[in-house]
């Protein structure tokens, strides 16, 4: 149940960012200075942060996508549901760690 | 397993005697509909992926992103069809899951029809500007001085 909550705010989380993001880099066809001056902003460390948060609730849903793609097509599926829950958050966990380590150190670390 | 006869949701069936805001549609369109969720979401997976491992986790990460990134990515064909699939497979997708979402929550016709028309008019919006942007970017603007790739004349 909560899993479909949390499919619903990611999914509608994504969507906004992404109508916002088509309009930032549209900024190219304005001039390079709009475009990198509007881009900048996305380097400071909130915005890291920012970048982090989107970037956990995407690989959430991608991989709680694949367990509802899984739940419907494959037989067994449903019977699974709930081991394949537990895969889907130890493979969040698995590629948010190097994800946020990489990140954050690029985010934080300066050049 | 339970012996109970579950009918479907919006069956009208003494389960569920509410659901009168539609008569039976015999289009497929909702079959559609959920099998594209299905096949993009997986499309979507090795797009917006490599995405993010291009734009965060290489080189220097977002600290390289300027219009001279841009402007290298897009000189390449394959970036161009990489974001032209990411674009519309994403904003068909999300705007899809959206009008669910509507359709779920908003009980009153007039309320459904308004915030689909904004969704929709919102989405095409964003996918023609998108569209546009990738097909007539110019690496090398009449004028500009600052952020070009190198592969500009200097002016
Ligand atoms: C914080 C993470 C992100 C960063 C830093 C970022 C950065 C960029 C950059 C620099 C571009 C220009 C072209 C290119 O590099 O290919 C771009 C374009 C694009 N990005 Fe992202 N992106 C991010 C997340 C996302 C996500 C999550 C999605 C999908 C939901 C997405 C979808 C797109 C699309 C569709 C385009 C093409 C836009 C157009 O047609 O004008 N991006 N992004
Ligand atoms: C990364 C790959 C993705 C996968 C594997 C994926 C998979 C799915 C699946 C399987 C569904 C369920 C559809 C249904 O119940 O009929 C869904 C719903 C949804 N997706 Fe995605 N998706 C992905 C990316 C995205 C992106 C980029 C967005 C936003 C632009 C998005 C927004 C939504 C929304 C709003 C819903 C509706 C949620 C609901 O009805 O509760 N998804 N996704």
């Amino acid at each position: 149940m909560w899993s479909w909550v949390g499919h619903r705010i990611t999914g509608v989380v994504i969507f906004v960012f992404l109508l916002v993001h088509v309009l930032d880099t549209s900024l190219v066809r304005v001039s390079p200075e709009a475009y990198t001056a509007v881009i900048g902003a996305y380097k400071n460390p909130i915005m890291g942060l920012g970048e982090a948060a989107l970037v956990a609730a995407i690989v959430f849903h991608a991989f709680n996508g694949l367990r509802i793609i899984a739940i419907d097509f494959w037989k067994k599926g449903p019977k699974y549901q709930r081991q394949m829950l537990w895969t889907v958050l130890i493979a969040w966990v698995v590629v948010m760690v190097p994800f946020l380590i990489r990140h954050l150190s690029i985010v934080f670390g300066g050049h | 397993m339970s012996s109970n006869v579950i009918a479907s949701p919006r069956s009208n069936s003494a389960q569920s005697p509410w659901y009168k805001r539609n008569k039976a549609s015999h289009s497929s369109f909702e079959m559609f509909a959920w099998l594209f969720m299905r096949l993009s979401g997986v499309v979507l997976i090795v797009l917006i992926f490599g995405h993010l491992f291009v734009n965060l986790m290489l080189g220097q990460g977002i600290h390289a992103i300027d219009f001279g990134f841009v402007a290298g990515k897009w000189s390449s064909p394959f970036w161009q069809v990489w974001d032209l699939a990411m674009l519309w497979l994403a904003m068909l997708h999300g705007t899809n899951g959206v009008r669910t979402i509507i359709n779920d929550y908003a009980d009153r016709n007039g309320t459904r029809m308004t915030l689909k028309t904004i969704l929709y008019i919102a989405a095409g919006v964003i996918i023609v500007l998108g569209t546009l942007v990738i097909f007539t970017f110019d690496p090398c603007p009449a004028g500009a001085v600052t952020d070009l790739p190198s592969f500009c004349p200097v002016p």
